[in-house]
């Protein structure tokens, strides 16, 4: 469909669909600040189908993804959302990502971006409109072709049916069908028509990733193209004194050595024809570093100082009942706690990288990025170019988990300012796996203390609760999100906690510290849940209660996406009554993004680690699109939440320097360390879709400890965990 | 810099490079060769394994210099052989990918293990893809993978 076409999706609808459909966090973020910063252009009101979707003259139906794909699938599902309504052959569907642009910012964000799982949940309505309009055209073409009533026709695989068996091939209506008018209401189906959607879906790039032929970012091959490096200071924010390049330079093929100015301090970038080169040429370089002035964060230190600052009340987040009621509660019937969380880093399987050509008046980038808009704006401004003019290509992404949505856009900005000295070549930094391992922006480290007061009958009466770590949003575009001092991402999981708890008080403490942090995989929910469920597992062994039942009844009455999955979990995992001597059964559940989660582990010890044979999950998230992907988020999601355990599971500092290197000091999950098979239920449901990305993360770290107390009588609440 | 006669996927490749280059940088720059990935460049991840004489090898910890005679297949390649077939279309059965970044070096580490060990139990996929890092967690399905193909070689044999 090759003309511009004027329509009005329906943009109250979005809001209102998507307000029912998810939590406060998002829904501040477009009432509170539609805009991150105030030049941003507002998303566009009109979705032209043609930006959406385009039907080839040979049948296919090329179908444009507004959204990074890194591994969650919605290269595939949100194609299925717009063929199920445009009743397109799905054989014939190529899904394409979007290259920067306003018509493909998030409906609900108002920036191009993936996060918040929200890709499916905010696009869901999007794409099905943008379906049943493109549907409609057809129909009109070929009811006009044919001169009949559109009532007349029908649409199956991408062919338009009319009466007395006349028919005719999407392809040779769509010329002539973006040319109709875009209409503006269109109905929708039923859940019972859906064809695709709800189904189990292949995903589309599931040859390409099998055979090598899938291009990532870093797979990205340009003619004249030079690689560069960049050696950082090896205290956050310090700053090159002075650089001794001659050994660099000596190497056959470095191009250039030159400084650069970071957010903070400075660094060295190295541009070679090869990576190779450009990294001997990086070790070569003798910097002179001035650390003055700095912090030098080191982790033993800031512990001691959290455990300090725990110990007293912080800016208060939530109060709800009598805060004296712990007073009333003898202190043998009584629990304190305190929980330390380590710095983790996402460290995704393709190391970061951006590509950036500057000619000029113009620019061309080529990132795996989850902040498009962003990153566009940040090598606008270093190039000193609108953003219109840098054209932003979407590259495949190996993985990112929150690490490729930075708000200060650090990556392409490293990028933009390199290629600047090289106009007309394109040049493509690599941070090393080191770069990435030492490179900052964890998972931030937090100290809990929670103390419960249990009444006569084994519920908690009373719960005060101290979280201290980083603020993610301090100094950010979404630092308007920070209330009475309270950072929402340091308590979510906590303070909205969908325990009855009658007195109730979570406070926070954010201390300042020279680290750079950034949202994990589920953000605050990582910590939280460990914290939440870890303890109700422990109040339900001191009732002698069947950690299922007790969950159940400490429930809000209202929580019932929780309570939906805490009984189909019931239901499936039947296994756990007839255990082997040796294991144990440890369930959590945990509500994040509107998906509501519910997990059983069979764990056993060996080599004083835990394996975990199995898994059961029950989800909630609504309509589940596509269910294979679906399955896929939460095998995959327990696997990544498991970075929390494992024994090299911490980035730490010592007097400033990270202590670990590379996958050797830092080690995510191996294939021995997660559960050796995961069984996903889903409950049916024809609610509006829910995030599956984050949602799996939170639940199986506090699963599998709760099973390991029940096996050691230990409770665990210093992670990583060293010793079973 | 020096010449080298390589072997890549059954044809002669020539290349001029430093001796020390490790082979992942040989194959992706110089040959352009992109499905084999770097991920650690410490041996740490398996993500650009390769097989060289049939060995699973990590290529970015070996110098180009050190490969002699020695066959290299890589992902672009391993579907000549009929058990890198198997297992690539058992990838695709099982819908095993994720972000995918990982898994040309977990079939090439698969491919290995099956025609090894046609009938691999727990250990030897343990052991022989213990050092294939997924940061999606795939795991789960690459299990499934590693027992669909296994099946199926067991069937034709």
């Amino acid at each position: 469909m090759q003309r511009a076409v004027k329509t009005e999706l329906n943009r109250r609808s979005f809001i209102q669909l998507t307000t029912a459909a998810t939590g406060g966090l998002l829904i501040s973020l477009y009432l509170d600040k539609p805009l991150l910063n105030a030049q941003q252009p507002p998303p566009p009101k009109v979705y032209p189908p043609d930006a959406f979707v385009h039907v080839r003259r040979d049948g296919h139906v090329v179908i444009t993804v507004n959204r990074l794909e890194f591994g969650q699938g919605v290269q595939t599902s949100l194609p299925m959302i717009l063929a199920d309504e445009m009743d397109a052959d799905w054989s014939q569907v190529i899904a394409e990502l979007a290259p920067a642009a306003d018509v493909y910012k998030d409906p609900l964000f108002g920036i191009q971006m993936v996060g918040g799982s929200g890709s499916i949940a905010h696009s869901f309505q999007q794409y099905r409109e943008l379906g049943a309009k493109t549907r409609a055209m057809l129909v009109a073409e070929a009811a006009d072709r044919w001169k009949v009533t559109q009532d007349q026709c029908r649409t199956e695989n991408s062919v338009v049916y009319g009466p007395g068996n006349r028919s005719a091939r999407y392809a040779d209506l769509a010329d002539d069908a973006a040319k109709k008018p875009v209409p503006q209401n269109v109905k929708l189906k039923n859940a019972s028509e859906f064809r695709i959607i709800g189904k189990r879906v292949p995903r589309l790039d599931s040859h390409s990733k099998c055979d090598g032929s899938q291009k990532f970012g870093l797979d990205l091959d340009l003619p004249g193209m030079k690689i560069a490096l960049v050696a950082h200071p090896p205290v956050f924010g310090g700053r090159v004194k002075s650089i001794d390049d001659r050994d660099a330079r000596s190497l056959d093929g470095v191009r250039d050595v030159f400084e650069i100015p970071l957010a903070k301090g400075s660094a060295v970038a190295v541009v070679a024809d090869r990576f190779w080169t450009a990294k001997q040429a990086r070790d070569r370089l003798k910097i002179d570093w001035d650390l003055s002035g700095l912090e030098h964060a080191d982790t033993v230190q800031l512990l001691a100082k959290y455990k300090q600052l725990a110990a007293t009340d912080g800016n208060v987040a939530i109060n709800r009942g009598d805060a004296k009621a712990m007073d009333q509660i003898p202190p043998a019937n009584r629990i304190v706690a305190e929980y330390e969380f380590p710095f983790l880093a996402h460290a995704p399987m393709e190391p970061l990288n951006a590509t950036v050509k500057f000619e000029g008046d113009k620019a061309e980038a080529w990132v795996p990025s989850q902040f498009q808009t962003m990153d566009q704006a940040v090598i606008a401004e270093v190039l000193g170019l609108k953003p219109d003019k840098v054209t932003f290509h979407t590259e495949f992404a190996g993985g990112g988990f929150g690490r490729r949505a930075t708000t200060d856009s650090h990556i392409p900005r490293e990028a933009a300012l390199i290629a600047k000295r090289f106009r007309g070549t394109p040049v493509k930094l690599i941070w090393s796996r080191e770069d990435d391992v030492r490179g900052g922006y964890y998972r931030p480290m937090h100290v809990h203390r929670v103390e419960i007061g249990i009444g006569r009958d084994g519920m908690p009466v009373a719960w005060r609760h101290v979280v201290v770590g980083q603020s993610l949003l301090a100094g950010t575009p979404f630092a308007m999100m920070i209330k009475d001092g309270v950072d929402e991402t340091a308590v979510e999981g906590t303070k909205d906690t969908s325990y009855e708890i009658p007195n109730f008080r979570v406070t926070a403490h954010h201390p300042t510290v020279n680290v750079p942090v950034l949202w994990w995989r589920s953000v605050g929910h990582t910590h939280n849940a460990f914290v939440m469920e870890t303890l109700v597992d422990e109040l339900a062994t001191r009732a002698k209660a069947d950690p299922i039942a007790y969950r159940q009844k400490l429930l809000k009455a209202d929580a019932k996406k929780l309570r939906s999955v805490l009984e189909l979990l019931d239901q499936k995992s039947g296994w756990r009554k007839t255990l082997p001597r040796g294991r144990a059964f440890g369930v959590a559940c945990h509500e994040s993004f509107d998906t509501a989660v519910a997990c059983a582990v069979e764990v056993s010890i060996e080599n004083k680690r835990p394996r975990i044979h199995r898994a059961t999950v029950a989800v909630n998230c609504g309509l589940a699109v596509n269910p294979l992907t679906v399955e896929s988020q939460f095998q995959g999601g327990l696997g990544f939440g498991l970075t929390q355990l494992v024994v090299k599971g911490a980035i730490t500092l010592k007097d400033g320097h990270i202590e670990q290197r590379n996958f050797d000091g830092y080690a995510p999950p191996y294939i021995m360390e997660v559960p050796m098979t995961v069984d996903v239920h889903i409950v049916p449901s024809t609610e509006p879709p829910t995030g599956c990305g984050e949602p799996p993360v939170p639940v199986i770290s506090p699963a599998v400890v709760n099973a390991l107390s029940k096996l050691t009588g230990k409770r665990y609440r210093t992670l990583p965990l060293k010793t079973v | 810099m020096a010449k080298y006669r390589l072997t890549v996927n059954g044809s002669e490749k020539t290349v001029d490079v430093d001796p020390s280059t490790p082979l992942l940088w040989v194959l992706r720059e110089e040959l352009k060769m992109t499905g084999t990935k770097y991920g650690c460049g410490i041996s740490a991840c398996g993500a650009c394994t390769v097989h060289v004489d049939g060995v699973a090898t990590r290529s970015c910890v070996v110098p180009v210099s050190l490969i002699g005679k020695r066959e290299i297949v890589t992902i672009e390649g391993v579907a000549s052989d009929p058990v890198g077939r198997v297992v690539q279309s058992a990838w695709v059965e099982k819908d095993v990918v994720q972000c995918g970044y990982c898994q040309s070096g977990q079939i090439m580490s698969a491919v290995a293990l099956l025609k090894a060990t046609p009938n691999p139990t727990d250990t030897n996929i343990e052991e022989s893809m213990g050092g294939n890092l997924c940061r999606c967690a795939t795991y789960v399905r690459i299990r499934e993978a590693i027992a669909s193909a296994s099946r199926q070689i067991k069937g034709a044999a």
